[in-house]
C-alpha cells in the first residue's frame, strides 16, 4: 500500500497506540476525582502538558486540550469574538482557510459580526498591504492558517505578527494544524496569541488536539460546566488521547529533525516527474510551500475517477481537504487562487509523511502515467 | 536580529569589597547552570561586568533565563562592530529599528575609551544621530526623555552598540549568604517569602507539614510543584516532609480549642528548629504578614516565637495581601497556590482562634504534653526529597508513557 493522504490523516505510530492502551488500562480514573488514583491521572496530564509546552516553546498554562483541530479553531475564533465583542465586531481571515475556520466565520457573520475574507495571489498567499488596509478600530481578531491544507502554501505569519504588533488590541490566531512538525513556527517572535493543533495530523490518535492560548488572553469557553483546562474547556479530559498525542508530538518533532530532507527529496522528485507529463498542471507554488503537500490538476479527468483508479493499485491520494471533499465539486481554495473551472475542479493532492520513500514515489509516478493514459483513451472514445 | 552579546551588570555586588570575588564566582556558577540549555552561548567575567556571547543563539530565551538570577542588576543587549564610522552608523540604525515600532524619540550617548579615535564623543553623537535621523521616518531626537537611548562605546578593538536594556532580578547571588529553613504551607504567602529570602542570597530548604489522611497527596503535590517553581531562582532545593498527624491529634486532645492553633505553630517551630540544626541552617523563614490572620497578630507571634532561639526571617511581614499576590503571580506560584486542597493549617482550624494568646497560658496548656517525644518522633520520620530545575519526579515516573 502507498499512502499519500497524510494531510487528511496520518497513521498513528505504534508506540503511540501502546501508550493509548496502557493509559486506558492503568490510568482510567477521572483526573478531577480527589482520591489518589485521580491525583495520579492529574499529574500524568500535567506532565504531558509540560512536555508539549516545552516542545513548542511556550508555558504549561498556555496549553488547552481540546477534542481536535476543529474544536481548537472554533474555541479560538468564537472564544475571542464572544469575549471581546463589546470592543468591536470586526474579524479578519482569508479566503483559503480550512472549513473549520471558514464556516465558523460564516456562522459569526450570521449573528452580526462583520468578517473580511482576504483574497490571495496566484501562489495562494495573502498580501500584508491588504491585511493592513482592512484593519479598523473595531477589529478584534486576525485569523490566518500557517500552511494551507490543499496547496501547501505557507503564509507570512511572522511578518503578519510583526505588523500586528502595531495594533496591540487585535488578537492573532494561527491555524498551525498542517504546519506542525513540517514547517517551524516561532511563537515568541510572531506575536501569536492563539494557535491550533490536531493530534491525528502528527501520528497521534483522532479526537484530540490542543489550543495554545497566550497567558493573559481572555476567551469565552465553548463548553461550560467544569473547571477543567483553566475553565476554558469544560468536560472530562480525554486522558489516553492526550497522553498518546503528547508522545506522537515528541516522536514527530524528532523525525522532523532526522528525516525532513528525505521528505523534501520525495516531493521534489514527484513534482519534477509530474511536471514533465503533458496534461498535468502543478498547483502548489514553486517557492514557499510545505515539504509534505503537492497539489496538481489534470484537466479533463475527474479527480474522483482518478482516485478510484489509483486505489485499485493500492495507492491512496485525495482531492482536497477530506473535511469538505464530499461536498462541492470545485475547491474554494483553488478558486480563490484564481484558477479556472477546469483546473479548480480537477485537482489532486498528494501528501507525505516521514516514512514515505522515494521508491514509493517512483511507483506512484508510473501508476499515475498509466492511469491517466488509460483514462484519456476512454474519455476520447 | 543583529545582537551578538549581552552585558551583565552586577549592581550591589560591586560594593562588596574583598568578598566580591566570592560573590561573582557564585554568580558565574549560576549563570552557567542556567544557560546550559544553550550550548552555543559562552560566559566571560570581567572586572565589573560579565559578558555573554550569544554565538548565534536567539537572545530572548537567554534574557529570560538571566532575569531569573539573583545578583544581576541589569542586562544590556549589545552588538560588536568594527570602528569604521559608516559601520557604526549603520549598526546603530539597525539596532534602533530593532527596538520596536513604537519608538518615536531617541538620543545617542557615546563613550570613547579609545582616545585616539578621530572623532570625539560629541561629534560621534551628532554623526550617528544625524545618520539615524535621516534614514528613519517619524522619528525625532529628545535628549531628555527619549524612548530609546542608543549607547555607543568606542574601545580600541571595536565599537559596542546597544539600545536594549532589561532589568535584572536584583538581590545577591544564591548561596552567598548561608541557609534558611522555609516553612512552606502551599498557600500564597510562603512561596513568596521563599523567593524574597532567596533574593538576599540565601539557600532555602523547605519544611512542609503533612497530615495524612487529613491532608491529601494533592496537598503535598502542591508544595512539590511550588518548590519546583522556586528551583528556577534557587537551583536545587531540598524539601523535608514532616509527618504531623500525631502532633495534631495530640493537640486536639489536650489543648483547648482557642489555643490549639497557637500551640500547633509552636510545634512547627520546634520541629523546624530541630531540622535546621541537623542541616546546618541558621535561621527559619516564614510567610507571616502582620495582622493577616489570627496567628499573625503581634501577641500571637510573640507567643509562638518563644519556643525557638533561631532568627525568624519574615520577608512579608509588612506587606499587604495585594502586594504579596502580585509577586506570587510574577514568579509563577499563584496558580499553584490557589488549588483548593486542605492543608494542615485548615483541617483543624478552630472556629474562634485566640487573636491575643500569651506565653504564660500556652506554656500552662502545653505542660501536660510529651513535647520532646512528639518533636523527636516527627523529625525522625521526616522524609527528604530533592528538586532540581531540570526534571520533576513526575516527568521521570511517566517517561515511558510520554
Amino acid at each position: 500500500m502507498i499512502y499519500f493522504d497524510n494531510s487528511a490523516t496520518t497513521k498513528p505510530f505504534p508506540e503511540v497506540l501502546e501508550t493509548y492502551v496502557k493509559v486506558s488500562e492503568q490510568y482510567f480514573a477521572n483526573p478531577s476525582s480527589i482520591h489518589r488514583l485521580g491525583g495520579e491521572v492529574e499529574r500524568l496530564i500535567n506532565s504531558a502538558r509540560r512536555q508539549i509546552a516545552e516542545s513548542i516553546g511556550v508555558k504549561s498554562n498556555e496549553v488547552v486540550f481540546t477534542s481536535g483541530g476543529t474544536e481548537a479553531n472554533n474555541l479560538a475564533i468564537k472564544g475571542i469574538a464572544i469575549e471581546h465583542q463589546k470592543r468591536g465586531r470586526h474579524l479578519i481571515t482569508t479566503e483559503i482557510e480550512h472549513a473549520s475556520c471558514h464556516a465558523t466565520f460564516k456562522q459569526l457573520e450570521k449573528i452580526g459580526f462583520e468578517v473580511t475574507f482576504l483574497p490571495v495571489d496566484a501562489q495562494g498567499r495573502i498580501s500584508l498591504t491588504d491585511l493592513e488596509r482592512s484593519i479598523k478600530d473595531e477589529t478584534i481578531l486576525v485569523s490566518i492558517m500557517h500552511v494551507n491544507n490543499e496547496l501547501g502554501t505557507i503564509q507570512p505569519i511572522k511578518e503578519v505578527g510583526e505588523m500586528l504588533k502595531r495594533h496591540p488590541k487585535i488578537f492573532f490566531h494561527v491555524d498551525h494544524i498542517q504546519g506542525i512538525g513540517k514547517v517551524p513556527l516561532q511563537f515568541d517572535q510572531s506575536g501569536i496569541d492563539l494557535c491550533s493543533f490536531s493530534s491525528h495530523k502528527f501520528h497521534g490518535p483522532k479526537g484530540c488536539g490542543f489550543l495554545y492560548v497566550r497567558s493573559g488572553v481572555a476567551l469565552s469557553p465553548l463548553l461550560t460546566g467544569g473547571e477543567q483546562e483553566f475553565r476554558k474547556r469544560a468536560g472530562t479530559e480525554n486522558v489516553p488521547g492526550i497522553i498518546a498525542m503528547t508522545k506522537a508530538l515528541r516522536l514527530t518533532l524528532l523525525s522532523m529533525e532526522e528525516r525532513m530532507n528525505d521528505m523534501i527529496d520525495l516531493k521534489e522528485f514527484i513534482k519534477d516527474q509530474l511536471s514533465r507529463l503533458d496534461p498535468v498542471q502543478i498547483n502548489t507554488p514553486e517557492r514557499g510551500s510545505a515539504p509534505h503537500i503537492l497539489n496538481f490538476s489534470i484537466p479533463g479527468i475527474k479527480p474522483e475517477v482518478l482516485i478510484h483508479s489509483l486505489e485499485e493499485k493500492d495507492i491512496f491520494v485525495s482531492t482536497k481537504s477530506a473535511c469538505s471533499s464530499k461536498s462541492d465539486a470545485v475547491s474554494r481554495v483553488l478558486e480563490a487562487v484564481g484558477y479556472d473551472f477546469d483546473r479548480a475542479s480537477s485537482a489532486i493532492r498528494v501528501s507525505f509523511n516521514f516514512e514515505n520513500t522515494l521508491s514509493e514515489g517512483e511507483i506512484f509516478v508510473e501508476a499515475l502515467k498509466e492511469v491517466v493514459s488509460n483514462l484519456q483513451k476512454v474519455m476520447r472514445e | 536580529m543583529i545582537y551578538d552579546h549581552i552585558i551583565v551588570r552586577y549592581g550591589e555586588l560591586s560594593l562588596k569589597g574583598k568578598n566580591r570575588h566570592h560573590f561573582i564566582n557564585r554568580l558565574k556558577d549560576t549563570v552557567k547552570r542556567k544557560l546550559k540549555p544553550y550550548p552555543e552561548v559562552t560566559v566571560q567575567k570581567a572586572f565589573d561586568r560579565m559578558v555573554i556571547e550569544l554565538n548565534g543563539q536567539k537572545h530572548e530565551p537567554v534574557i529570560e533565563k538571566l532575569q531569573e538570577i539573583f545578583g544581576i542588576q541589569g542586562l544590556r543587549l549589545a552588538v560588536k562592530c568594527d570602528l569604521e564610522l559608516e559601520t557604526i552608523q549603520k549598526t546603530a540604525l539597525e539596532a534602533m529599528r530593532d527596538a520596536g515600532p513604537d519608538v518615536k524619540t531617541f538620543k545617542v550617548s557615546t563613550k570613547r575609551n579609545y582616545k585616539q579615535y578621530p572623532h570625539d564623543s560629541q561629534e560621534l553623537n551628532h554623526l550617528i544621530g544625524g545618520y539615524v535621523l535621516s534614514n528613519s521616518e517619524d522619528i525625532s531626537v529628545d535628549v531628555h526623555h527619549p524612548d530609546v537611548e542608543i549607547k555607543v562605546e568606542i574601545k580600541p578593538e571595536a565599537a559596542y552598540i546597544s539600545c536594549m536594556d532589561y532589568p535584572g532580578a536584583g538581590g545577591l547571588p544564591i548561596g552567598s549568604a548561608g541557609k534558611v529553613m522555609l516553612m512552606l504551607s502551599g498557600g500564597i504567602d510562603s512561596p513568596v517569602a521563599g523567593y524574597l529570602a532567596m533574593k538576599r542570597g540565601v539557600r532555602v530548604e523547605m519544611v512542609h507539614f503533612h497530615s495524612p489522611p487529613f491532608t491529601s497527596e494533592r496537598a503535598r503535590q502542591k508544595v512539590e510543584d511550588l518548590t519546583k517553581v522556586l528551583t528556577k531562582f534557587g537551583g536545587s532545593i531540598k524539601m523535608h516532609v514532616v509527618p504531623f498527624t500525631d502532633v495534631q491529634k495530640a493537640i486536639k486532645k489536650q489543648i483547648p480549642d482557642n489555643y490549639s492553633m497557637t500551640v500547633m505553630r509552636r510545634y512547627m517551630l520546634r520541629i523546624t528548629e530541630e531540622i535546621a540544626g541537623r542541616n546546618d541552617a541558621l535561621a527559619i523563614a516564614t510567610g507571616e504578614s502582620l495582622g493577616q490572620v489570627a496567628s499573625q497578630t503581634l501577641s500571637s507571634m510573640n507567643t509562638i516565637n518563644e519556643v525557638t532561639n533561631l532568627p525568624i526571617i519574615r520577608p512579608l511581614i509588612t506587606m499587604d495581601k495585594i502586594e504579596i499576590m502580585d509577586i506570587s503571580r510574577k514568579i509563577g506560584t499563584y496558580d499553584i497556590s490557589i488549588r483548593p486542597y486542605e492543608d494542615c493549617c485548615t483541617v483543624f482550624l478552630p472556629s474562634a482562634p485566640k487573636t491575643k494568646p500569651n506565653r504564660e497560658k500556652a506554656n500552662r496548656f502545653e505542660h501536660h504534653m510529651e513535647i520532646d517525644e512528639l518533636v523527636q518522633q516527627a523529625v525522625e520520620n521526616t522524609e527528604t526529597v530533592f528538586f532540581s530545575e531540570a526534571k520533576t519526579r513526575d516527568d521521570e515516573e511517566f517517561s515511558d508513557l510520554l
